[in-house]
């Protein structure tokens, strides 16, 4: 095989380059290319217009501050889970169409991209975005620290993120995306199957985010370590710490496979490797086994935080502490190691024989165990609690019900002879959208309603909120449930057409499902434009709008820039429950200047000039990418030479700033 | 505000002064959590090569390529640098700065002969047709050793930079703290280098 560096059908200037990368042909893409056009040049408009630009740079793109980088993560995962919904409703629409001889509305080509971007864009950019988004804004409001350890790689890891996320949509109008499903599985990912620009889009997109995602990990790993307040022994951090600390050290230990993996599979696409080829003694089960070694850790990466999320939350609103707090710790670790036990029960279908696949079912099924173990402590939360059931309740209780069914399919699955059977059918696309749904997602719409009003102070609006909660819970039933079925009746997944008339009617009721969930989603957004419009209805004065129990709850609504005016002590589990219970006065003398990271815009450039050079390495434009590349050496390098890194916020604006805070807390008494 | 349950004696919330920090406390930590994530890029090259390291797809193997003499001169380069940088770091304790520079010199001297033999090496592989491309025993080793050397290449890099700054500024805080992280990173790729010289080159010539 030739290596892409002596192809002859590219050009010095451009590599492989042309006019006809653009997808003119496809109306679809058009059109989502005009409205993307037009809302971008309204919104690059609209910011010029009101002189904006000063302010995003100076306040948010170079803020070094955990809690505006950790609000930037979540809009970055809110829109892109835009594009991801827009990709769901497509493929339910073309599935419920293409019957009966009709080829639906979708050509192979174009689907086959449509469910791989799907995949791609809904774990890698909405759901680790929000999760990250969440664990950066709070964790360090729990523990009691103004910051984190390394706030400049904070904010360069959220921009490698939107990198990664700013070459995948890249794909959509320039060229065209994997269509290989979201792990890009060889030999199909390979150079021979996949000759084009789709799979290189996959793996720079990945690897740009994925040093974004590592970096976070490790940052957020020595956060909880190093920042705890006095007092806050492992065993009194809250246990949305707990859980992301778990997920961080997954993070550290996964990631890094995902990162080699993909190398290996560029060197074969691009200098003629033989890692994962079929012949010249490559392997390429060797590419199932390693990236699932990632790939399951990856999937409680997503789930602990969320875990946390639902712990703090029934506590909260049970107005209890938690029950068996140790336990959920224990879980939560035992969880963390036997993530790396079960990853090839995504292949048992490999042939690796009855002992390993009956390992690997085992140690799948005993997962359940502290998983359950978390469930019986969240109802004995409840139990003989006052449970006031406000929206990130109820986002709860959704989540008890929905993830206990999509873990008992999950452990269905983890049978091997039953998983030959349903082995890549669409009960296995039902069993992970049951969890992922109804785990993770549920629970970042409770984690969104529960922090909100800390991060802007004020609530978001509750009759929105439950309209997009019902049409969400029911929408995912309706869509997942006729999966179930399908799958039991041996449908297997990816397809675009169909054969047998008598499936139709299940793809429709998905379809209606799908639906519903847009209507979630619509409501969603309207929930925070009427919360925005009605801010002062909503109000948060106190900064602890839920009866909170955590230390986050201790400071205003939102956080002043050094969160705490002076470093929390911390004496119990509940450490603001305790505080309360103890009638504590916040202090209202004795500031001190407080030491704090200064801004810069190192992360940005460096961000920009590695989306230079992926898509540079996509298209083959050598140069582009060898210039970009010593860019960002010299970008980081230079940075390195940058000595004013910290200030002190003086005493003068640490007494205005909580004088604020007092009038505000006078202003409801 | 709940009430007052019980009063267990007056209880501190808060400190009362600002906790000093010093500068880059977490750091030495931090490094050592990216260096294990590092670890583990190398520890799936390792299982690469475990895996595929016998494929040789009829083309040629470890005996007829390898060159287990020049090997051990590289190797020697590697350990030596690692020795260098150590007294570097002794003198940078005593505060010696021009002596920690020139030793810092010639530890980067030291890696750029290991830099120059290995790009010999694989030069001279190539020249014979065992390219990367010709099996996959050659694409898992070309991985692996080459992941290490890119790793010294870019340890050279820091060392220059950190040579640099050292010069501008002198053992300020920061600088001995960015010191003391090359020379983790440096040892580090000293024990990889170990297990690539067992694993691939003496386990090869069995």
């Amino acid at each position: 095989m030739t290596s892409p560096m002596q192809d002859p059908n590219t050009s010095f200037l451009f590599g492989r380059l042309t006019f006809d990368a653009i997808p003119l042909h496809e109306p679809i893409l058009v059109a989502t290319f005009a409205v993307v056009a037009l809302g971008g040049i309204a919104m690059v408009a609209a910011l010029t217009y009101f002189r904006l630009w000063g302010y995003l740079w100076s306040q948010w793109f170079t803020t070094v501050d955990h809690k505006k980088i950790g609000i930037m993560y979540m809009i970055l995962g809110v829109v892109m889970l835009l594009r991801g919904f827009a990709d769901a409703i497509m493929m339910r629409l073309q599935q419920a169409m293409a019957f009966g001889g009709s080829e639906g509305y979708l050509t192979a080509h174009h689907y086959d991209q449509v469910f791989t971007a799907h995949g791609v864009i809904m774990i890698f950019f909405v759901a680790m975005p929000m999760v990250t988004g969440l664990m950066n804004y709070v964790v360090p409001l729990q523990i009691g620290a103004r910051d984190v350890s390394f706030p400049f790689l904070n904010n360069f890891s959220f921009w490698m993120t939107v990198g990664g996320a700013v070459i995948v949509m890249m794909s959509l109008f320039i060229g065209e995306f994997a269509m290989t499903g979201w792990l890009a599985m060889p030999p199909l990912s390979g150079a021979e199957a996949s000759p084009g620009v789709g799979v290189d889009y996959y793996i720079w997109g990945l690897q740009i985010a994925g040093v974004g995602t590592t970096l976070s990990g490790i940052n957020l790993l020595v956060t909880i370590i190093k920042m705890r307040a006095p007092g806050m022994t492992m065993m009194k951090m809250p246990i949305f710490t707990w859980t992301s600390l778990c997920t961080n050290v997954l993070i550290v230990a996964s990631f890094p496979v995902l990162t080699a993996v993909l190398v290996l599979m560029t060197l074969d696409r691009y200098v003629g490797t033989h890692f994962f080829t079929n012949d010249m003694g490559g392997n390429p089960m060797m590419y199932v086994n390693l990236i699932w070694i990632w790939g399951h850790p990856e999937v409680y990466i997503l789930i602990l935080p969320a875990f946390g999320i639902f712990s703090e939350v029934t506590s909260a609103f049970s107005g209890k502490r938690l029950f068996g707090y140790t336990s959920m710790v224990y879980a939560t670790v035992c969880i963390t190691i036997l993530s790396y036990l079960v990853w090839l029960h995504h292949f048992f279908t490999m042939g690796s024989g009855a002992s390993v696949n009956s390992f690997f079912g085992i140690t799948t099924m005993i997962i359940s165990i502290p998983t359950g173990a978390k469930l019986f402590n969240w109802l004995f939360t409840m139990y003989r609690g006052r449970v006031r059931f406000e929206l990130p309740m109820l986002w709860t209780i959704a989540f008890m019900i929905t993830f206990t069914v999509g873990g008992m399919t999950g452990v269905l699955l983890a049978v091997p002879p039953a998983d030959f059977v349903l082995h890549n059918s669409l009960f296995l696309i039902a069993h992970f959208h049951n969890v992922i749904i109804g785990g993770v997602l549920f629970g970042l719409f409770a984690g969104m309603n529960y922090w909100f009003p800390k991060a802007f102070g004020f609530k978001l609006d509750e009759f929105w909120g439950k309209i997009s909660f019902w049409f969400w819970v029911a929408g995912y039933w309706f869509a997942f449930t006729p999966l179930y079925v399908l799958g039991l009746m041996g449908v297997t997944r990816r397809m675009r057409v169909f054969d047998d008339p008598s499936l139709q009617i299940w793809f429709i009721i998905a379809g209606f499902g799908a639906a519903l969930i847009a209507v979630g989603i619509a409501a969603f957004l309207i929930q925070i434009a009427v919360s925005i419009r009605d801010r002062k209805k909503n109000r948060d004065v106190t900064g602890d709008p839920w009866q909170g129990r955590t230390l986050e709850w201790a400071t205003s609504s939102p956080p002043a820039d050094y969160n705490f005016a002076f470093t929390p002590v911390v004496h119990d589990i509940d450490a603001w429950h305790d505080m309360k219970s103890h009638s504590y006065e916040r202090p209202l003398t004795g500031y001190e200047a407080i030491h704090m990271p200064r801004n810069t815009g190192a992360g940005v450039i460096i961000a920009a000039l590695s989306v230079a050079c992926g898509f540079a390495l996509v298209w083959y434009i050598w140069w582009l990418a060898a210039l970009s590349f010593l860019g960002i050496l010299a970008v980081a390098i230079g940075h390195t030479f940058n000595t004013k890194r910290d200030f002190y916020i003086p005493v003068q604006t640490v007494v205005d700033t909580e004088a604020r805070r007092t009038k505000l807390i006078e202003s409801r008494a | 505000m709940s009430s007052t349950v019980t009063q267990t004696g007056p209880r501190q919330f808060h400190l009362d002064h600002e906790p000093h920090l010093p500068e880059g406390a977490s750091t030495m930590l931090g490094f050592w959590i990216y260096l294990m994530s590092d670890c583990l890029i190398f520890a799936v090259l390792f299982a690469v090569y475990a895996v595929l390291g016998h494929n040789y797809a009829g083309g040629p193997g470890p005996k007829e390529l390898f060159d287990l003499e020049l090997v051990a001169l590289n190797t020697a380069m590697l350990l030596l640098s690692s020795i260098t940088y150590g007294f570097a770091m002794l003198e940078m304790a005593r505060r010696r700065q021009t002596m920690m520079l020139v030793w810092l010199g010639i530890t980067g001297l030291f890696g750029a002969a290991f830099l120059s033999i290995e790009l010999y090496e694989f030069s001279h592989l190539i020249h014979e047709g065992a390219t990367p491309g010709r099996s996959a025993f050659l694409s898992s080793f070309f991985a692996l050793v080459g992941t290490h050397g890119l790793h010294v290449t870019f340890g050279i890099i820091w060392l220059a930079t950190l040579m640099v700054q050292v010069l501008r500024t002198g053992l300020t805080a920061s600088n001995t703290r960015r010191l003391m992280c090359l020379s983790l990173f440096w040892h580090f790729l000293d024990v990889i280098w170990i297990g690539v010289f067992t694993f691939v080159y003496l386990m090869g010539m069995i």
